[in-house]
């Protein structure tokens, strides 16, 4: 890889050393999360994958806003800010489009991100700024101990919602893309290859990649827990039914059919009338083949969509990956335009060209 | 007409020391652009020249309304003054709104220019006008033109292929020509911005070029201007001088900070009248490696800025009141992880949107208190327009010696207002840059190098800044309490204490200048029995004011406040030496109150909301009535409005529009109270 991140490799000054490795990217602060948190599965998967992309510790700056999720910060050994509920991605458009050396990632919950943050995050899309953000959902707040988040099921339980929440959930993988996101991917805690695998399509990508982690919280969250397809091999009858949980999620992979099931007796068809998604058979020549590349986002958005109507589960994978110029790049190439032979002129800006002079 | 002969001086000029001059018209008809340009005028012959543009926070009320009068005053001299003055001498009115919202104010005996183009029946009826003050003789007090304005711009411009409604546009410019005359001002300066302005409308440039010379002409060819006057250059200490503007002011000196520190410059920011002209000018400055991004709120504003200070640019943001509100919880964030930033509020009338596009002081407190938790920073203003370019560099050399967001407080009254600025050597600059953490600062218990990113400079207390990119200095800081020197997440007690109070001490002993006082009859204890103390834009209308009671031959002292917080150390002293402190402040008391919590001394206050500056003539007779109670050895009384009395306002206003209820009749006025209020007309 020549490029990381969209960044250039080998920042001044750190040729010739050591590759880095996990101790490098690790701090001695005490990790405090629940056990059997996903955020522990997430931290480490991080922690072995900082050191693969080759940008130093001192390179990355990992920015987070308030709730159990965003104290990872504080576990990388690299540049970091733990900053305000909702707002990480502010704090990170202004490190990233003013340090194009530098590999810039927001870690962020369900509720920073979708709801007191919605705004952030939306906007950081749209503009397509360089950064990974990582959006760790546990479809609860968990910090605050247990009240419905913006991406909580109808019905949540919990101290604020004693009878059940009212309100719909969003669905982040869609809103990410109806925001005009180049790089949208859903994988979940449980499943480090996948995770590793997400998150390092994400790192490579140049632009705003939103990947969204679908993370247990034992404590508080009804979030299922991913189902370990070598353990469950006991119970081996096969549902008859696409959307019974047993299946585990589609996994999206480019360039293959979207089939699912033991036998892959299911799959994602497209009717050829409408050009809607929808299940049917695995062998059905109407078999979508997955292609993240498409520039138009409504075959995204489809897949984003269908696990609210016809999946236990929403597919994991990278939905979208389009290349766009990145907003940092174009701030960078505007000001490089602007100032071609370096810094103007204090004193004649100052002076202006409507001053006059008064002799003494 | 050759343009040669445009730029003489009329035969026969009669000399005036300073005229206050008013171009008052439609919103739509150009008359902050009119306003402006003469003023640059003025300035570029020598002038000193203070300007108070005032416009509706509608873009177009409805036309022709009194609440759609848009006007520019200019005061212009030929020494230093302070103020835009308090009453015209010369009132331009485009149409009968301008005129009605504005005649009350001219001195009697002052010139009226008036466009008989507007004063139609549909004209005086939208303005309200029952019967055409043209004819009933309720302007005999003024010299009234009654001027075709729009018919000879109109006339000008015919061979320009304008549609006619384009064509009446250039009204404006020809009064600009003809008050140019009447002035004896050179309009060449006005041609050129001209042609730059419209050059890419070769149509509407030709046509205003000719307005504003046909204007010039009649001014020249008619017998209708009995005198032509000059106001002479001011003697003004040499060097190169601009008219400047205050948010232009305020966007150079941040160029000039961030030049002087060697950072690049930063800017967040959200639009916002009265402060978007910052944002406007630091975009256009792309080419001095000004970095300028609009967000989509002002919290992400101030978030991008802090991101940006926390990755090595010097990070600032602008805003006015309701964004500032919004900024309250980041500000908190920048005080706990001390981080240098500028925050730029350009204060209008409140609370919520209140009057968008007046001025007001009423922010005060806000800066100084308005965070949650103990979250001390410092707070300065500017003083007027020119000093907006002092003051922002004062502030980032805080910023970024102290590590400490900084508040710098102006308003719409300078924001908007213009005045010479002397344009400073790149050398006499000060130098603020700071030196970047590039190595461990302490050894671990097993001797390792290690990075204390909360270790402090035993001096000023600010703490080391790596930034990113630096090897070996990784760290992460945030909202969360952080324990002393490491930096670490802690929730010790003592700690948090501990890191409070250093918090405090580091904004309590920043380095401020000492207040000085301006009393020519002695230093403070030896001089006058009055001092005026004020901060921000009140210092031109106190300035002036001072004079005009010296004059009169009595003895006042002044001083005024850059540093807020932390106050200049001597600020008990000085105070203390007087017998009376008198603080005039466009709010209810908010300097006096924190004057008295800090140095235990009771002041006198007066105040006004107004949404207009201070007039000189009002303080000076505030000041004097201050004087003369000392004399008279009764309890010092400015005569402000007791917060209070606003019963009596109301059966006041209640009385005028005979629907009396009861509960407010027989709340009494009291003499001095009426008598204030006259003052604050
Ligand atoms: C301005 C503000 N409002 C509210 C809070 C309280 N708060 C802290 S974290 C949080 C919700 C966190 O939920 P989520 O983002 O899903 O993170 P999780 O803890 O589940 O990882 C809330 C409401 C806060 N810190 N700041
Ligand atoms: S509350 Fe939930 S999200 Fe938070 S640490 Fe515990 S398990 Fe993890
Ligand atoms: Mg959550």
């Amino acid at each position: 890889m020549s490029t990381v991140n969209g960044k250039a490799e080998e920042p001044a000054g750190t040729s010739g050393r050591r590759a880095p490795t996990v101790a490098d990217f690790t701090t001695g602060q005490e990790v405090r999360w629940c056990p059997g948190c996903g955020d522990h599965a997430i931290l480490s998967t991080m922690r072995g994958l900082l050191p693969a992309l080759g940008v130093p510790p001192e390179n990355t700056v990992v920015v987070s806003g308030i709730g159990c999720s965003s104290r990872l910060p504080y576990y990388l050994d690299t540049y970091g800010i733990h900053s305000i509920h909702g707002r990480a991605p502010s704090f990170a458009t202004g490190i990233s489009i003013n340090r194009p050396d530098l590999s810039v990632w927001v870690v962020t919950g369900d509720g920073d991100a979708l709801a007191i943050g919605g705004n952030h995050l939306i906007h950081a899309l749209r503009r397509n700024v360089n950064l990974k953000i990582l959006l760790l959902n546990n479809e609860i707040y968990g910090l605050t101990k247990g009240q419905a988040s913006p991406t909580s099921k109808v019905g949540t339980v919990g101290p604020s919602s004693p009878f059940g929440s009212l309100d719909n959930p969003f669905n982040p993988v869609a809103l990410a893309l109806g925001a005009g996101a180049t790089f949208v991917a859903r994988t979940i805690d449980s499943d480090r290859r996948h995770l590793t695998a997400t998150l390092t399509a994400a790192a490579a990508h140049k632009g705003a990649a939103l990947v969204e982690i679908r993370q247990g919280c034992p404590t508080f969250s009804a979030i299922p827990r991913q189902p370990n397809r070598a353990a469950s091999q006991e119970s081996p009858a096969e549902p008859d039914n696409p959307a019974a949980p047993e299946h585990g999620p589609i996994r999206l992979s480019p360039g293959l059919p979207i089939v699912f099931g033991a036998n892959e007796q299911w799959g994602v068809i497209r009717d050829p009338s409408t050009g809607e998604l929808g299940i049917g058979h695995g062998g059905d020549s109407r078999v979508v083949v997955h292609d993240p590349g498409t520039q138009n986002s409504t075959y995204a958005y489809g897949l984003a969509r269908l696990a609210e109507t016809s999946l236990a589960e929403p597919p994991i994978g990278v939905y979208r990956s389009v290349s766009q110029p990145s907003f940092d790049q174009l701030f960078q190439d505007r000001l490089a335009t602007a100032r071609p032979d370096g810094r103007g002129d204090l004193r004649t800006l100052l002076t202006g060209t409507d001053s006059w002079v008064v002799a003494g | 007409m050759p343009t040669e002969q445009l730029s003489e001086r009329p035969e026969g000029a009669r000399r005036l020391e300073n005229v206050v001059i008013r171009f008052a018209g439609d919103s739509g008809d150009g008359m902050q652009l009119t306003g402006d340009r003469f003023g640059a005028q003025a300035a570029a012959i020598g002038n000193d020249v203070a300007t108070l543009p005032n416009y509706p926070a509608e873009i177009r009320a409805p036309a022709g309304t009194v609440a759609g009068v848009s006007s520019y005053q200019l005061h212009i001299a030929d020494h230093d003054i302070r103020t835009p003055g308090d009453q015209p001498d010369v009132l331009v009115a485009m149409n009968p709104a301008a005129l009605k919202a504005n005649v009350a104010e001219l001195r009697p005996g002052g010139v009226i220019i008036l466009d008989t183009d507007a004063f139609t029946v549909l004209g005086l009826e939208k303005a309200g006008y029952d019967v055409d003050p043209l004819t009933d003789g309720s302007l005999d007090a003024f010299q009234v033109h009654a001027v075709n304005l729009t018919g000879f711009a109109a006339a000008a411009v015919a061979d320009h292929n304008l549609k006619r409604k384009d064509a009446a546009r250039t009204k404006n410019m020809f009064a600009l020509g003809l008050v140019s005359w009447m002035f004896s001002q050179p309009i060449e300066d006005t041609i050129a911005y001209l042609q730059k302005r419209f050059a890419s409308k070769p149509d509407v440039q030709a046509a205003n070029v000719s307005a504003l010379r046909a204007g010039w002409i009649y001014g020249e060819s008619t017998e209708a201007f009995a005198n032509v006057y000059e106001v002479k250059p001011a003697p003004l200490p040499a060097g190169t001088y601009r008219h400047m503007k205050g948010n232009k002011a305020v966007a150079y000196g941040l160029v000039a900070a961030a030049h002087q520190a060697g950072m690049p410059l930063f800017l967040g920011a959200y639009p916002i009248t009265p402060a978007s002209e910052i944002l406007h000018e630091l975009s256009a400055l792309a080419s001095n490696d000004v970095r300028s991004f609009q967000a989509e709120d002002e919290i992400a504003a101030i978030g991008a800025a802090i991101g940006g200070s926390f990755a090595g640019m010097l990070g600032v943001t602008v805003t006015s009141g309701p964004g500032m509100a919004l900024k309250a919880e980041a500000l908190g964030l920048a005080v706990i992880m001390e981080l240098p930033l500028v925050i730029v509020n350009v204060q209008r009338g409140g609370p919520s949107t209140g009057l968008p596009t007046k001025t007001e002081q009423s922010d005060l407190l806000q800066a100084l208190y308005g965070r949650h938790g103990e979250a001390p920073l410092p707070v300065i203003a500017v003083r007027s327009a020119a000093d907006g370019f002092d003051a922002a560099m004062e502030a980032a050399r805080i910023a970024l010696a102290y590590r400490t967001p900084v508040i710098l407080l102006s308003d719409a009254y300078i924001a908007n207002g213009s005045e010479p600025w002397r344009v400073p050597e790149v050398e006499e600059l000060p130098f603020i840059g700071i030196d970047l953490a590039t190595e461990p600062n302490a050894v671990d218990a097993e001797g390792n190098p290690v990075f204390l990113p909360y270790a402090r400079d035993p001096v000023t207390l600010a703490r080391p800044l790596a930034i990113p990119g630096t090897p070996g200095l990784t760290h992460r800081i945030g909202g969360l309490e952080k324990a002393d020197l490491t930096g670490a997440v802690s929730y010790d007690p003592d700690n948090h204490d501990l890191m409070i109070r250093t918090r405090q001490s580091k904004i309590d002993n920043i380095d401020v200048p000492p207040l000085e006082v301006d009393d020519p009859s002695g230093p403070p204890g030896s001089g006058a029995d009055v001092l005026v103390i004020g901060w921000g834009s009140t210092w031109g209308p106190i300035g002036e004011a001072c004079r005009e009671v010296r004059a009169q031959g009595m003895k006042v002292a002044q001083a005024h406040l850059r540093h807020i917080a932390p106050l200049p150390a001597n600020v008990a002293s000085v105070l203390s030496e007087y017998h009376t402190v008198l603080v005039p402040e466009m709010n209810l008391g908010q300097l006096a109150g924190h004057l008295r919590r800090e140095t235990l001394i009771d002041t006198v206050g007066y105040n006004q909301t107004r949404g207009m500056p201070f007039r000189t003539a009002e303080l000076a007779s505030v000041i004097t009535r201050v004087i003369q109670g000392i004399d008279s050895d009764t309890a010092p009384d400015a005569g402000t409005k007791p917060v209070g009395d606003v019963g009596a306002r109301l059966a006041a206003r209640s009385d005028s529009a005979s629907a009396k209820p009861a509960a407010h009749t027989g709340t009494p006025t009291g003499t001095q109270h009426d008598a204030t209020r006259e003052a604050g007309r």
